[in-house]
Order: structure tokens, then sequence, then C-alpha cells
């Protein structure tokens, strides 16, 4: 295997191309959003538009030249897709934060969507190839427990809503798993790269893998269970410990890690319910939302989200004419229900379809790598971001119970928004680079 | 690894493919059961007051009967208010349109227009998302003629009752008035407590002013039937000129009980038999029960039923689960027993042939009657919405005419106009006379008594009417009025001398131009 010398000029200038149309529609797409939403909240063009839309479209095309002068050749689609997802929940968090009189709440979101692209274009600009990050497995591997854990230590983690999950350092507050599982899907692909086929060889009785092979198979599921006991955050636990058993499958072949994954994601899951009474009232919830003596009590968000769901219909009411601000917490975790309300099936369509764009590039990537490393980051970061819209969409749409994860890039939460351009950046970087081979055009 | 990538791959479609799945099941299959549940009340009362719903105009296409203007207070949570500026000239129409007690009248049946939600709207409520404006309902026209509905109301005076005029030739409802009204402003917008004050004051109100008199309640008609049992008989080839004998009362067969002419009067004083039309023109019960005896209940019953009376089956009440004709609103259609209701009970033959008994109608029921005669025998269902436009003024949706049946033929539809001809010109209807018109009316006096004999209680007075009724003309108005409890003559009160003058000011009106 070897990098395929590139016949460079014709392919990346048309990618160059087909990117620099699609984020033209993004930016479009993203201002017609946010100029919606003041038609419909106040049946008036919102006042700042022309500042929001000078920044908003600045910011994104900085974006695109740093792809541009760092990336030359990267994915064409990526970038275009996370600023229209970044766009979209931008203007509707505008529109629920005016309505409850808290436009500050919605600009620290925008302040949060140039740090994110502020740290896109770092990543891009440092890391010149993601090989660099093979060479500090341990390292990486070590910072990435340390910050999942970091809100266990005593003064400097505290709760919110039940889940300790932030750290405040005084000056600023943030979500470390975030990052944190950033750096474990490094790891873990520079891990296993180095040992899969030592890990794929073994073959123990019954055609499971060796009692020894096992080591990191429980190590993370040690490290989920101690973030779901500690942490309390179902969330982010059960994402942790799906990304890996997907990376260890990947990188093995071995369908028999899929198996074990689940069967100790059920022992997990078991543990947690009998441990953390929030969780089983999360199932109940999740069942009886709807019920009489619920729906204005502990059933109430789901049930609201559900009704807003319902409200809109096929086209929805239009952005800033449903009422999604019954829904509690609608810009974090329900915001999907709040596109459903206002932009109808057909919006909440279209949201999932770009993230299912953003999943199949990544995984394309995936493939186009040559290297076990890049094919294994690509897949691992791909798999953070499809699981995460999965697990909060299926929650909103009560197709599992509810586990409070941020969608990324669209609902409110600054350190995910950072964690995801950072994310994406890596990705693109892994489209780039030498080992990356395009065998059709994009 | 690349297997399994791909594998992966299709593990995310799946996974996309149940959320899209159940996004179709909560946003399409079952967003209306979703969304109607109870306990999304809040949501759907503030959609439904951010929507400017549409207008309800009157024939006129100016004269607003209902709309929305914006709220002038912008902190509210209902953006529109629901404004009535005839008040109770057409609250029985509109209906109203409350927050805590919900929608009647056209606000009702025509919700989906008015609220811009029925499906004609789709194509341009999707534009609006697009454009981002706010969606508009859709623009209802109705029938009425405002200069006739203020007639109407002005010709009933302080009288409890209720006037009906239609174009006989369409079954368009020209006015529709019964007094008392109510206004439905102050139950539509306000503070909960004044929308629940204004309510109890109207239902605690003995004369029911939220109910119609004119298409809602049911009355006993009198001799206004008389035009279904002449109907009856001339269908059955026993023309108008045919005598029938004249005895003083009636001896009711299978019972010691009478039937006697209004009054206790002898119909044609001195001979021993009368014509149909004679007796018609009189109005004698002695006569026509004796008529309905020879139909028989078979004869009858059809004759009623075909004119849109609905089969009842007393004393159980067995209501007709639709009225028989349809209208937008939801009314009561008259009401005459199924003739196995009369098997061995010869005596209440005669009675329900002069419109007593187990008989019931309305003014709207009346005015059919009389628009199927004046139309030649051809019934048009009632018909008070016409169009429906979209906020740009494109119709979406139009209201044809619509043929009820032919209860009569249109040699029986002659002669019955020239018997009420006759009722206007020299019989019991002459105070509808109008000069240089020629008028054909039928006049009816109902008791309130029930069975009990020589009370005092003031009757029912009715009438009907239609003009021009002239040979070779066409009718262009068909009216019913009935005034309750005798107006002001009390027990004094007959149909012609109180109902035949408010039938007779709006036929003029209508006939002035």
């Amino acid at each position: 295997m070897s990098a395929v010398a590139v016949p460079a000029g014709a392919a990346q200038t048309r990618r160059a191309r087909t990117g620099f149309g699609l984020l033209i529609l993004a930016v479009a797409g993203s201002l017609l959003a946010y100029v919606l939403q003041g038609l419909g909240l106040h049946g008036e063009v919102p006042r700042n538009l022309a500042v929001y839309g000078v920044v908003f479209t600045g910011a994104s095309l900085g974006g695109w030249l740093v792809i541009r002068y760092a990336a030359r050749s990267a994915d064409p689609a990526l970038y275009p897709v996370a600023v229209l997802l970044g766009g979209l929940g931008l203007a509707m968090l505008y529109r629920l934060m005016d309505e409850r009189g808290r436009v500050d709440i919605a600009q620290n979101q925008a302040i949060w969507l140039l740090i994110g692209l502020a740290c896109f274009a770092l990543t891009l600009l440092v890391v010149r190839d993601i090989r660099q990050l093979d060479a500090f497995t341990y390292t990486i591997g070590l910072a990435g427990i340390v910050l999942l854990l970091l809100p266990i230590v005593p003064g400097l983690g505290y709760e919110i809503n039940g889940a300790r999950l932030w750290v405040n350092f005084g000056f600023l507050q943030f979500q470390p798993a975030e990052f944190g599982r950033v750096l474990i899907v490094i790891f873990l692909a520079s891990y296993l790269s180095q040992r899969r086929e030592l890990l794929a060889a073994g073959v123990g009785r019954f055609g499971l893998p060796r009692v020894k092979d096992l080591g990191p198979l429980l190590l993370a599921w040690g490290t989920s269970l101690a973030v779901l006991l500690l942490e309390r955050d179902v969330g982010a636990s059960l994402l942790l410990f799906g990304v890996f058993v997907v990376m260890v499958w990947i990188a093995t072949g071995r369908s028999s890690y899929l198996l074990l994954g689940i069967v100790l994601f059920a022992i997990g899951a078991y543990i947690g319910w009998l441990a953390l009474p929030h969780i089983q009232e999360r199932v109940v919830i999740w069942f009886h939302a709807l019920d009489p003596k619920n729906v204005n009590g502990i059933g109430y968000q789901l049930a609201q989200g559900w009704f807003a769901f319902a409200s809109g219909g096929t086209v929805g009411t239009g952005l800033g004419l449903g009422s999604p601000t019954f829904i509690p917490y609608v810009g974090s975790d329900f915001i999907l229900a709040a596109f459903g309300e206002e932009l109808g099936m057909l919006g909440v369509a279209g949201i999932l379809l770009l993230y299912l764009v953003l999943i199949g590039r990544g995984l394309r990537i995936g493939v186009e790598r040559q290297d076990s490393f890049g094919k294994l980051l690509a897949v691992g970061l791909t798999t953070v971001i499809g699981l995460q819209v999965f697990t909060i969409a299926a929650g909103v749409l009560r197709l599992i119970p509810l586990t409070g994860v941020p969608l990324p890039l669209v609902s409110y939460g600054g350190t995910s928004r950072v964690a995801t351009f950072v994310i994406l950046a890596l990705l693109i970087r892994a489209s780039a680079g030498a080992w990356y081979r395009e065998r059709k055009g994009p | 690894m690349d297997r399994q990538i791909r594998r992966l791959g299709f593990a995310f479609v799946a996974l996309f493919a149940l959320l899209f799945a159940q996004v179709a099941y909560i946003q399409v299959f079952a967003a209306n059961r979703i969304a109607d549940e109870p306990a999304n009340a809040a949501r759907q009362i503030r959609a439904e007051y951010s929507v400017e719903r549409g207008q309800i105009l009157a024939a006129d296409e100016r004269t607003v009967l209902a709309e929305s203007i914006k709220n002038p207070d912008p902190n509210s949570v209902y953006r529109f208010l629901r404004k009535y500026p005839g008040r109770e000239l057409y609250g029985q129409l509109t209906g109203y349109y409350s927050r805590i007690y919900g929608l009647s009248g056209l606000e009702d049946a025509m919700n989906p227009y008015l609220s811009g939600t029925a499906p004609e709207f789709t194509a341009q409520n999707l534009t609006d998302i697009l454009l981002g404006r706010p969606k508009v309902g859709g623009t209802v026209l109705t029938t009425i003629v405002p200069s006739l509905q203020r007639v109407a109301r002005a010709a009933l005076g302080s009288h409890q009752g209720a006037v009906v005029a239609l174009d006989p030739g369409s079954g368009d409802v020209l006015a529709m008035y019964s007094n008392p009204g109510y206004d439905p402003n102050p139950l539509s917008t306000g503070t909960d407590q004044q929308i629940n004050s204004a309510w109890n004051a109207l239902i605690s109100d003995p004369q029911r002013p939220l109910v119609s008199k004119a298409f809602q309640e049911l009355y006993l008609p009198g001799s206004t039937f008389k035009l279904v049992t002449a109907s009856a008989a001339l269908e059955n080839g026993w023309g108008p000129d045919k005598a029938w004998p004249n005895p003083h009362v009636l001896d009711l067969p299978q019972s010691s009980s009478t039937l006697q002419n209004f009054g206790n009067e002898i119909c044609h004083v001195g001979t021993t038999t009368v014509t149909m039309a004679q007796a018609f023109e009189q109005s004698c019960n002695v006569t026509f029960g004796l008529i309905g005896l020879h139909l028989g209940a078979e004869r009858l019953s059809a004759q009623a039923h075909r004119y849109g009376f609905c089969p009842i089956l007393p004393p159980n009440q067995v209501t007709c689960a639709e009225p028989t004709i349809p209208f937008i609103l939801p009314w009561n259609s008259g009401r005459f027993p199924e003739s196995s209701y009369f098997n061995e009970n010869l005596p209440k033959v005669a009675l329900s042939a002069v419109g007593l008994d187990n008989d019931k109608q309305n003014p709207l029921q009346l005015a059919l009657e009389s628009a199927a005669i004046a139309n030649g025998g051809l019934l048009y269902a009632p018909r008070l919405v016409t169009e429906v436009r979209d906020s740009a003024g494109r119709t979406i949706k139009l209201f044809d005419k619509q043929e009820y049946g032919r209860p009569i033929t249109p040699h029986t539809a002659d002669q019955m106009r020239q018997m009420m001809i006759n009722v206007v010109t020299s019989g019991t209807g002459t105070a509808a006379q109008i000069p240089g018109t020629i008028v054909a009316g039928k006049t009816g006096t109902a008791t309130n008594c029930g069975p009990v004999p020589n009370c005092n209680v003031p009757p029912n007075a009715w009438f009907t009417a239609f003009a021009p009724a002239g040979s070779g003309q066409t009718p262009t108005i068909a009216v019913a009025v009935i005034v309750l409890d005798g107006g002001d003559l009390g027990s004094e009160a007959t149909g012609g001398r109180v109902a035949a003058p408010i039938a007779k000011q709006v036929l003029q009106a209508y006939l002035k131009g």
C-alpha cells in the first residue's frame, strides 16, 4: 500500500468548486432561516441582520479559506453541511431565546460558534497530518481518561440537573467529556491499529476472544461504568462504550466483539438501573409520558415535545410561528422538537438527512484512507457524531429512553459545538492527507 | 476493515430509517390524534389565535359578519381578536369563537377554511412558510343580504320569534334572524371572567338566545302543515275543486273526541260541502282532518318526508341522525311520524294532517316547503355559503346550489300556488297583501296548550309566503315567520294577524330591491 500520486489539478479544482457552491447554499440557508424566524416572531426582518450576516458569512468563509490553504484536496461536503447545521441551530436558538426574552443566551451561542470555527481552523493548521497523532498513544489515552473523569474531582466538578458533567475553572465552565471523547477515539485508533492483528488472530473457546485480549474492552467498560455511576451521565457513558465497541469490531473484523459488547452493555445498563433511580424514572417516563397522571408532571417535557412534533404536521407552522417554548430545555435536548413544530416533518427529515450526509462522508473517508490508524480514526469520530445524533433524536422521538446529549452543532451547548468542530477538522484533515486515495470524483 | 465500515454505514442508515419512520408516524399519520389530546390544549389555543382567521362576509362581499383584528396588546399571547361588527344581527349564523366554550355556527362549520387548515390551503401554506409569511385563513362568502337581515330584525321588533327568507331558485338563505339573538363578541374576546359571565347570562336566559328559533328549535306547525296535506291530496289526484263533506266538527274514529275548526267556527256557513281550495283559504281543520283520514297514514307520511320532515317514531322521539336536507349549519329539520305510528290510531292521522300531535317544524323547514312550491316542485337545499377565497382573493372552494328533491309535481305546485294566492287575496292571510304584487301564502296558529281544552295560553303564530306569485312570474323570495306566544296580541293572536304583516315587510323590502 502506498500513497497514490493523485493527478492533483483537475480533481482538486472540481472539489473546491463543489465545496464552495455548497458553502454558499449553506450560508444562504442559514441566513434565510434567521430572517424567517424574525418575520415569524415579530413580523419584521431581524434588526441585527446586517451585523449577523456579515459575521456569519465572514466566519464561514474564513473556515473555508483555511481548508483551501491547509487541506487543499479535502472532502467538499463536510464543512458546508456543518455550517448549515450550525446556522440553522443558531437561528432556532435565537428564535427560542427571543421569545423567552433571553437573546443574550443566543448571542452567547453565536460566540461559541465563532470559537468553534477558530478551533476548527487551529486544528487544521496545527495538525498537518493525522498520523502525527499516532505518536502519543498512551499520553493521549491518559489525557482522555483524565478529562472524562475530571468532573468527579471535588471542588472542580459540579452538577447540573442531576448529572455531574461540568467543570468550573472559575473563568471557564465546560464539559470536559466532550473533548475526552475525542481523545479517547484518537487513543483507540492508535492502540487498535497497532494491535489489531494480534486481537483478530487470537481465538479462544467458542470462537470468543481470549481472556487476555479482553483487557481493553473491560477497561473501556469500566470507564463507561465509572462515568455512569460517578457522574450519572447516561448519555456520555453510552456514547463512550458504543464508540469503543464499534472501533474494536472494525479493527478486528470479529463480530464476537460486537456480541460481547452488547452483553456488557446489557450488564452495565442493568447495574445503572439498579444503582440510579433517575434511570428507572427515565424508563417509566419513556413508556408513560402521556398518561394523564404524568402528562403535566414527570412526563411533561417528553409529552410537550411529542405534541410539538404532532402540531407541526407535515410542513410545520413556519419559523417563529409555533409554540415550542412550551417545552422545558427546548434549546438543548429538545431542539429537534422545535424544528419539528415549526418546519414540520420535512424540516426534521432535512436535518436528519444532513447528519446522514455527515456520517456517510465520514465513513467514506474511513474507507478511502489507506492506513489503519486513519481508517479507525475517521470511523471512530464519525461514530461519535452518528451515535450522538441517534441517541438524542430517538430519545426525543420516544424510540428509546431520553438521555440528555446535545444534538451536535445545532442545540445549545458551547463545549459540544467546539468539540464537534474539532472532530470535523480531524475528519477533513484525514480526507486530505497523503494516505488518502481518491477512487472516484466527489 | 472496509467491509465492517460499510456494514456500519448500513447500520446507521437503518437507525436513521427508524427515526424517519417515527417522525412520519408522529407528524403525519398520528399527528391529528396526538395534537388533539387534551393535554395539548394550551398550544392549540395559542396556535389558533396566532393565525389571522378569515372573514365571514355577507352576499354583497363588503359587509363583515366576522373578522380578526390584530390584538392592540402586543404582550398578549393571543395575537388576534375575533370581532363581530353586526353584534346580535348575525350572531346565530356566525356563531362564536370562544377559547373557553369552543366554536359554534359558521365559525365551527367552516373552521378548516377560516383557519386555513383545509386541504385546499396546502399549496398556499407551503408558500407562506417558504416566504416566512404568517398564515392567513380563508374568507367565507355567505348568501345573507344585510339590508334584508336588518328588515327581518326590525319587522320582528320585540316579538320573540324568527324569520327565514330563501331564494326558491337556489336555496340561498337571504335572511335568517331569530329574536332574541345574541352578540358573539363578549364570548370571543375578553378576560376569562368576562367570557364566563357573558356565557352564564346567555345560558340562564329563558328565551334561549343561543339556540336559533329559525332553524334549531322545533314547534307544532299548526295549519301551515295543510301545505303538506293539500300537496298529498293533489298528488293523489284529488283536485282543489273536489267537494268534501262540511260538518261542524269532525268526529274522530275509534274515539269519542272531535276535531274542531279554529274558534269552533263553521267553515263556509250554510253549505253541506266545501272544496279543498275553499277549506284551504279559510284554513278549515275539519276538512283537512277528513282529507287526512281519506289519504291515510302512508300517503300523508310519505308526502311529509318528501318535503324534508324527518321520520320519527313517537313517543321515543327517535330523531334523524342527520337532518334530511343538507345545510352547512347543524339544524333540525321538521319531524313527522313514520306511518307505522298511526297503526290502529286513526284520530292521530286527522290531528297530524292539521299540524298537531307529534308534528314538528321551524321556520326554515316551512320556508323550504314554500320554496319548493314557488320553484315548481323542485326543492333546493338551503345554502348559506357560496364560496371560500384565500387571502390573495383566489377562489379555492365553491359551494354549488344543491338539488334536494322533487316533493311535488309541477302541476301540483301550480295548483298549490293558486290556492296560496287565494289565502292572501281573500282568506286568512290578507295582511300580507302587497299592492301591485301577487303574494302566495299560508297562515298557521298553533296552540301552546297541549291536550288541555279551551286553555288561554297564547298560541304561536305562523306565516309563510312567496312572491311574485303571478302566473308566468318567477318567485324570487320565499319567507317563513314564527311569532311565539301570540306576540303582542296574546291569546287573540293568529298567524294572519301577527305573523303575516312581518312576512309582508320582508317580502316588500326584498322585491323593492
